[in-house]
């Protein structure tokens, strides 16, 4: 303005203006202020509801956008994908995210973050809403007191969310079965969790689930639950009939873990948190009694062992006590005398658990006194027998039973293990009967028999017809007035050489008989070498019944 | 006639326009969603977003309608503002030319903000697509609305003042 000035004298009116703007300038400078606040409290709104920056590290950007992917807590959005970058050792991405001010106390420690992706199981459909939309990032927002501000991303969503009532428990198993993640476990078949880890363990010797039970079924997980993997159809036949154990059509379809108390045992406290169980692969297992005291006896066998496994059942008298651990075979240094020793596991408690079903367990007693009972019941007979389970595949088990007849003998504690008697096997001892029997057939000599028989009687009648002769001559010689009495007396003496001829042809008649005879022992003979022929072909080759003679 | 205060006016009007075009550009114009997803624009986004997707030469409308205008506008006001506090004489037929074209361009940046309001009230199809208008909206239709009323309340006689005063 002031640069103004000289040309105002020209023109005076203007100079007026010029006052008169200096008196008043507002009211248009209005309209800049107003812009101008109104500019400043949308930037302050803009800042202030800025949260919070974090990155987390997941190991794909599949479905992440920067700029557009969101992130969400229950649905709710609370933050955006700023950028996303590779890691600095190019195995993941980092993905920067900008989060709304009230996210800032959800940031702690233990606050998980995955992607939300369309997932599709057999146990059920989630994240359908993101196959049009795009995938998120889901949080679950966890309870430390701890801030933090960078993540590392789960690569699924994981099934239990922090603020769900529960507890979580450890299984362990041999495999991992048909169980998954987001397996449900179900009690008295009801869904009561999921699965919601496995991993292998660390010796590679196992497999182990990390379950979620919502509260209030966590509290029958107890000392004495049993876990046992429901997946599949258990099918029985026993005397009671033909019975087929399942949990719910889901679990045969998909899997699932089942756990319920032991029956007839007082109540427990229930189980802390992350304690530890077994999951046994059956219901019948699960319910087994404990196997707690394990005794192990040697058992030596001269035959041969063919069908008898590792694990084969240690029977008494139909209640399986043990199994075998272990087969094979030894020399004696000595008299160079094949032996298969056989090293099975006994369990006497389970004897026990059958003589007091639901009650308590009587207390175990020490080892030297098992081992002396075993002594005198081995003196009164018990002998340790291999015995055909099955005839068709030839599966053999060992029976320990009672052989009041057998001779008597001991055991000697002394050795480790101590080796409990045997007795041949049934069948066994049928075939060695038979060989005997066919064996005594053999040394018969029934052609000698036969020939000796033929010589007889073929000098019998020699000496008849030497007879005949005889009377004749002396029919012919005798004096004449015998003659008509000798005549009578030819008469009947021709009837008697009648008779003796027809006796002659009866007698020479026996002789074919008499090869038959020898014919047919010579067929038994022969029978018999074959029946021993089979019975040693099937003893070795039991498949056979089923599948007939292979050839080799 | 002269128009009063011009010289104030303007520049007020011109400040509250530089004032506003900063959120014009850094907020969204517009957000559309659709199918649940959640989209906003701002209009240099939207021209980036044209740019990658091949519509270049609606990209180059956008950008110079909607970019390049208001800041042209702004600029070449200043310009003459500044012009006519220095007595500048310098050219003035051209400075006035200038002006006249700024006046005349003014009105069609408010381009982007039919299509934005056209495609509010037509896009309203529930989850399948809905169209939003930001923040960005009202401050870009402000910095419009504001050159407008700047270009319109300056004075081209003053540019003629001096030149009139300097030669003679």
């Amino acid at each position: 303005m002031t640069t103004r000035g000289p040309d105002e004298r020209d023109r005076d009116d203007v100079a007026q203006a010029v006052i008169e703007q200096r008196s008043r300038p507002s009211i248009v400078w209005l309209i800049p202020l107003v812009a101008a606040l109104v500019g400043a409290f949308v930037a302050y709104r803009a800042i202030s509801s800025r949260g919070p920056e974090i990155t987390i590290t997941f190991k794909t950007a599949e479905g992440l956008e920067a700029g557009k992917t969101k992130l969400r807590y229950k649905d709710v959005e609370i933050g955006l994908v700023k950028s996303i970058a590779l890691s600095g050792d190019r195995k993941g991405v980092v993905v920067t995210a900008l989060l709304s001010k009230q996210a800032d106390e959800f940031l702690v420690e233990d606050t998980r973050f995955f992607v939300v992706r369309p997932r599709i199981t057999a146990g059920g459909v989630s994240g359908l809403g993101t196959l049009l939309s795009g995938g998120y990032i889901g949080m679950d927002i966890g309870k430390s007191r701890e801030t933090r501000h960078d993540f590392v991303g789960l690569d699924v969503a994981p099934i239990v969310t922090g603020e769900e009532p529960g507890r979580q428990f450890v299984l362990h198993a041999d495999d991992l079965g048909s169980a998954d993640v987001g397996t449900s476990v179900y009690f008295r078949r009801v869904p009561v969790g999921q699965v919601v880890a496995t991993a292998i363990d660390k010796d590679g010797k196992g497999v182990t689930f990390t379950i979620f039970i919502q509260a209030p079924y966590d509290q029958y997980v107890t000392k004495n639950t049993r876990f046992w993997n429901a997946s599949g159809v258990d099918v029985s036949l026993d005397a009671a009939g033909f019975q087929v154990h399942t949990e719910s059509v889901m679990s045969i379809l998909v899997g699932g873990i089942a756990f319920q108390l032991l029956p007839d045992l007082p109540p427990e406290p229930p189980a802390d948190a992350n304690a530890a169980f077994t999951l046994f692969s059956d219901r019948a297992q699960a319910f087994k009694a404990p196997d707690t005291i394990v005794d192990t006896y040697l058992l030596v066998f001269d035959s041969s062992i063919r069908g008898l496994i590792v694990g084969a059942p240690v029977d008494f008298r139909g209640v399986t006590i043990g199994e075998v651990v272990r087969v094979g075979v030894s020399i004696n240094p000595t008299t160079l005398v094949f032996h298969m020793p056989v090293e099975v596991k006994i369990f006497p408690r389970r004897l026990l658990a059958r003589q007091f079903i639901g009650g308590i367990l009587p207390a175990a007693v020490s080892e030297d006194v098992r081992q002396n009972r075993m002594k005198l019941f081995v003196e009164r007979g018990l002998r340790a027998q291999l015995r055909s389970g099955n005839l068709l595949t030839g599966q053999l088990y060992v029976a320990l039973d009672f052989f009041p007849d057998t001779p008597k003998t001991t055991i000697d504690l002394a050795k480790r293990p101590p080796e409990i008697p045997t007795i041949p096997s049934t069948f066994e001892e049928l075939q060695e009967t038979l060989t005997g029997i066919v064996k005594k057939l053999d040394k018969l000599q029934i052609e000698e028999i036969g020939a000796d028989a033929r010589k007889v009687l073929a000098s019998v009648n020699e000496t008849l017809k030497g007879v005949d002769v005889l009377l004749k001559s002396v029919d012919a010689d005798l004096v004449p007035d015998l003659r008509r009495t000798l005549e009578s007396a030819t008469q009947t003496l021709k009837g008697a050489e009648g008779t003796l001829k027809s006796a002659e042809g009866t007698l020479s008649a026996v002789s074919p008989l008499q090869a038959d005879l020898e014919q047919t022992l010579r067929e038994l003979n022969r029978t018999l070498t074959a029946v021993r022929t089979l019975a040693e072909f099937l003893e070795q080759h039991p498949e056979s019944l089923i599948r007939g003679k292979t050839s080799p | 006639v002269r128009k009063p205060n011009s010289l104030q006016r303007t520049w007020a009007l011109v400040l509250a326009a530089m004032l506003c075009y900063l959120p014009a550009n850094l907020f969204p114009v517009m957000t559309v969603v659709s199918l649940g997803r959640r989209q906003s624009d701002t209009i240099f986004s939207g021209v980036v977003y044209l740019l990658t997707h091949g519509m270049w030469p609606l990209a180059l409308i956008v950008f110079v309608a909607s970019i390049c205008v208001p800041v042209l506008k702004i600029v070449s006001l200043i310009s003459l503002l500044v012009s006519v506090h220095r007595s500048s004489g310098w050219r003035p037929v051209e400075r006035t030319r200038v002006y006249r074209l700024t006046e005349a361009i003014g009105r069609w940046s408010m381009v982007d903000i039919y299509v934005v309001t056209i495609l509010v009230a037509l896009v309203r199809l529930g989850n399948l697509a809905t169209i939003e208008a930001g923040a960005g909206a009202v401050f870009f239709g402000s910095v419009v609305v504001l050159t407008m009323l700047a270009a319109e309340s300056f004075d081209p006689r003053l540019i003629w003042d001096r030149a009139g005063a300097g030669p003679a």
